[in-house]
């Protein structure tokens, strides 16, 4: 390949990175969900076809989990296309990213390829491979009942044991189950106490069925939900009078707080100013880790616009990744300056309002002479429209020519118009971003988006975060 | 926003000072521009009240109820001490005169402006322009010409109905709308489809702004405003441009960064709004309430150019404190220019067709294609027609 079609091949891909990292096809503030699908199905496709190594080696990125299944679910189904090193290689990257990916999201991925019709013998290894790796088949046979029936009905696959099996596909046969969780599971159907010990979401269709009252059914299923249910029922648990759902904000990921703070009232944050502020600087910590604090001078101009409001699906999201790398960076930096769209100065009472006024906001940044010069934005910078962009490109050609400030935007809307997410001027380089907690690895990316880094250096990156990535799931495994 | 001359501000002309012009935001062929006061007017509040039941007859008279789509009744409060007026929120009107006829579920409202309870006036905003342009020459020819139908002498020129289409029928505004970013402050916004000024809109205070931002879908347009926005592309973005060959610092950056703000507005308030604040309009009071007066303007009807009816309140300054405007559509502008020169010669058509350069025949056949075929004699139309 010239040096010309390979430009334009690391383009393709890191375009497709960007949009597999941000793109849940879902609502966005600006475009519906059918765009956005039809975007993005386009854009699987495209890169499937024609850079097939760099599309499983995506694998390895911080790619969303529904971009993940996707690219999974494209690989297994055009297997017959890929030599066999290739199958080898991809097989290898979906065992390790289906071992990251949340059950359901597996369940889900495995009725879509039945539903396909795909059945090739690599799929019912790889399906096989990931059951037996569950740590306790009779909690997924509870909870994902319908899911790991239909993966063991069409992978051909046995039950891990005789009782388990009765208990799939015959459940009226037995009088009671040896295992304790599959006897709750059947005393849950008579007797209303039994219910508190099975997972939540099961409980809830039993609760439903036995009439219980949600404020007594939330109290004494408190115990029993996990850490993200207790923070998204936190709130209704407590208008219904249940105060034992208390979220533990500790161990939270940080971005996932974020969210979470910003949907309180502006009351509420104030009131519990400390604790909360506590919580995200712990967060933003353990993410910064052995880095912290090495990043030198560094400033991010944070977009709370109204479009960060996101849509009813994702709810605040692009403030709340703001939010986030806000603290993040803070952590990361020796010097912090974080400076808001809307002219705000805490960070916490922080929301969704105003026009995007970016350009003027990029100046005051420069002022502060930083090293590196981190932008949060959607990229729709409206007042005046296209002004960020003249002044990065006059900051660039006239002002910092020895490139002494670095300058990177991380996006976390994807454009499904532009097949990409928007950038502010082609000198800056745009990334997407999902979680704030892969902002170190997305500045890493930043540098190929910059146009100047060719296909090479582009596959040897994807090579080594594979590498990595497989290392660290055959060590998880050898534990 | 200035006037051209900002010192002596004419009088029959809109006087958008204290509105500042922030950059536009685009969607498709739709294009908004904030405006924004510096000092909120507190003592004049207005809110919207929606109807549920789209079509209400309004009851201009006793039993000459005419149909016409009303979106909003607004209600104005004010305080004569100054002080902040309440909000008055989504409530029903306490009025007893109302006369709502419950066997038909229709609601009847007796005039489109009048006093509702001491401190609250109700009027129906562009109802009461449409109203205007309308009753323009409500009462028909002045002399009985030979050539009018017994019709036009006796009726006027009722039936008056005239055509608009609902905001949420015009493609792209819902979710120009939707996606707008309001600015701090913004008391108003003008509304472009593909570029040309559709609705002005300007209100006392930017709460009561955020609360009417949605009602613009619920508004009037000209069916001109309808087409463009049905078959004009996306417009462009007016992209900030900074000339770099002459900035060496970033305070000299940031100097050219406000001069291309001063631009965007210079540019927009003299070329972009030109067609609605650089003409005189003739003016009719309302209502006086307070420092405040509510009227209505007509534009002097040119053809084949931008034409806007109103209805504005001004404080005792002359000041803009609200703004609705409508853009006529050309054959509402042709309409209008014809009643308009008709009434200018007394409803003589000879003299009409001389005025306007015409002869007598092409003037019937001009008033009969503009829809005013019923106000001539049926055997004098026949006989233009076959001339």
């Amino acid at each position: 390949m010239d040096a010309y079609g390979d430009l334009v091949a690391a383009e393709d891909v890191l375009l497709f990175v960007n949009a597999a990292i941000t793109s849940t096809g879902q609502r966005e503030f600006h475009g519906d969900a059918d765009e956005q699908r039809l975007s993005l199905d386009f854009l699987h496709a495209y890169v499937l076809g024609n850079y097939r190594d760099l599309y499983a080696g995506v694998l390895a990125l911080d790619i969303n989990d529904h971009n993940a299944v996707l690219v999974i679910r494209r690989l297994l189904e055009t297997a017959g296309e890929a030599t066999a090193e290739q199958r080898r290689r991809e097989g290898r990257l979906i065992a390790c990213r289906l071992a990251t990916l949340p059950p359901h999201r597996v369940y889900g991925l495995f009725d879509a390829l039945r539903r396909a019709g795909v059945n090739n013998r690599r799929c019912r290894a790889i399906m096989r491979d990931w059951l037996s790796a569950r740590p306790d088949p009779a909690f997924d046979a509870v909870k994902y009942r319908n899911g790991l029936k239909r993966a063991l009905r069409h992978a051909h696959l046995a039950p891990a044991d005789e009782e388990l099996g009765a208990f799939l596909f015959a459940p009226a046969t037995r009088k009671r189950y040896a295992t304790p969780l599959l006897e709750t599971w059947r005393r849950a159907h008579h007797e209303q106490a039994a219910l508190y010990e099975l997972p939540y979401t099961v409980a809830e269709g039993f609760a439903a069925r036995h009439g219980i009252p949600r404020e007594v059914f939330l109290e004494r299923i408190a115990p029993r939900m996990t850490r993200l249910e207790t923070l998204r029922l936190q709130d209704s648990a407590h208008r219904h009078g249940a105060s034992r759902v208390r979220a533990d904000l500790a161990g939270m990921p940080l971005t996932r707080l974020a969210a979470y703070v910003l949907s309180l009232p502006v009351e509420d944050r104030l009131r519990r100013r400390a604790e909360l502020t506590r919580a995200l600087e712990s967060a933003a910590g353990r993410v910064a880790g052995p880095h912290r604090g090495s990043w030198g001078e560094v400033t991010a101009v944070l977009d709370d616009s109204f479009s960060a409001s996101g849509s009813a699906h994702k709810r605040r999201r692009p403030l709340a990744v703001a939010l986030a790398c806000h603290y993040l960076l803070a952590a990361l930096a020796g010097r912090y300056t974080g400076l808001w769209t809307s002219g705000r100065t805490d960070a916490l009472l922080a929301r969704p309002y105003g026009p995007t006024p970016l350009g003027r906001r990029i100046l005051d940044a420069l002022d502060t002479a930083p090293s590196r010069l981190v932008i949060v934005s959607d990229g729709w910078d409206n007042a005046p429209p296209g002004l960020a962009a003249e002044v990065l490109r006059i900051w660039r050609t006239r002002l910092d020519p020895g490139r002494r400030t670095g300058v990177v935007h991380v996006n976390p809307v994807y454009d499904a118009a532009g097949f990409d997410v928007r950038r502010l001027s082609p000198t800056v380089p745009a990334v997407g971003i999902r979680d704030a907690e892969d902002l170190p690895a997305l500045v890493e990316l930043a540098q190929f988006a910059e146009g100047r880094t060719g296909l090479a250096e582009l596959t040897a990156y994807l090579d080594a975060r594979a590498a990595r990535m497989l290392s660290d799931h055959d060590r998880e495994r050898a534990r | 926003m200035t006037p051209p001359d900002p010192t002596r501000p004419d009088p029959a002309r809109l006087d958008l000072t204290g509105l500042e012009v922030r950059p536009s935001q685009v969607w498709g062929a739709v294009r908004l521009v904030p405006l924004v006061r510096d000092e909120p007017v507190e003592d004049l509040r207005l809110h919207a009240r929606l109807y549920d039941d789209a079509t209400i007859p309004v009851e201009v008279r006793p039993r000459h109820a005419y149909v016409s789509y009303v979106p909003h009744g607004f209600v104005a409060t004010w305080t004569g001490d100054g002080t902040p007026a309440a909000a008055y929120g989504t409530q029903m009107p306490t009025d007893g005169d109302s006369a709502p006829l419950a066997t038909t579920g229709l609601r009847f409202h007796r005039r489109t402006a009048r006093r509702e309870a001491k401190r609250r006036l109700r009027f129906l905003p562009l109802h009461l322009a449409l109203e205007g342009y309308l009753a323009l020459h409500f009462g028909g020819p002045s002399i009985a010409w030979e050539e009018w139908s017994q019709r036009a002498i006796r009726r006027g020129l009722s039936p008056r109905t005239e055509e608009a289409y609902l905001g949420t029928e015009v493609r792209g505004l819902a979710d120009a709308l939707r996606v707008f970013e309001i600015h701090p402050g913004q008391c108003g916004v003008l509304l472009y489809v593909a570029d040309a000024l559709a609705a002005a809109f300007a209100v006392p205070h930017p709460d009561d702004y955020r609360a009417l931002h949605p009602t613009l879908l619920q508004d009037l347009f000209g069916e001109l405003i309808h087409h463009y926005a049905t078959l004009m592309p996306p417009v462009p973005d007016f992209r900030a441009r900074v000339d770099d060959a002459r900035i060496r610092s970033l305070a000299e950056l940031r100097t050219a960064v406000a001069d291309q703000e001063d631009a965007w507005a210079r540019f927009h308030d003299t070329t972009m709004a030109g067609g609605l604040l650089d003409h005189a309009y003739t003016w009719r009071t309302v209502h006086r309430a307070g420092r405040f007066t509510l009227s209505r303007f007509l534009p002097v009807f040119r053809p084949k150019e931008e034409n806007h009816i109103g209805e504005a309140i001004t404080d005792e300054g002359g000041r803009i404190v609200y703004l609705k405007t409508f853009r006529l559509s050309e054959s509402q502008v042709r309409r209008g220019h014809l009643l308009d020169r008709l009434a200018a010669h007394d409803w003589h058509l000879a003299d009409t067709a001389a005025g306007l350069g015409v002869t007598e025949a092409q003037l019937g056949l001009r008033l009969e294609s503009a829809g005013f075929g019923h106000l001539l004699r049926q055997d004098v139309l026949d006989g233009y027609r076959s001339r």
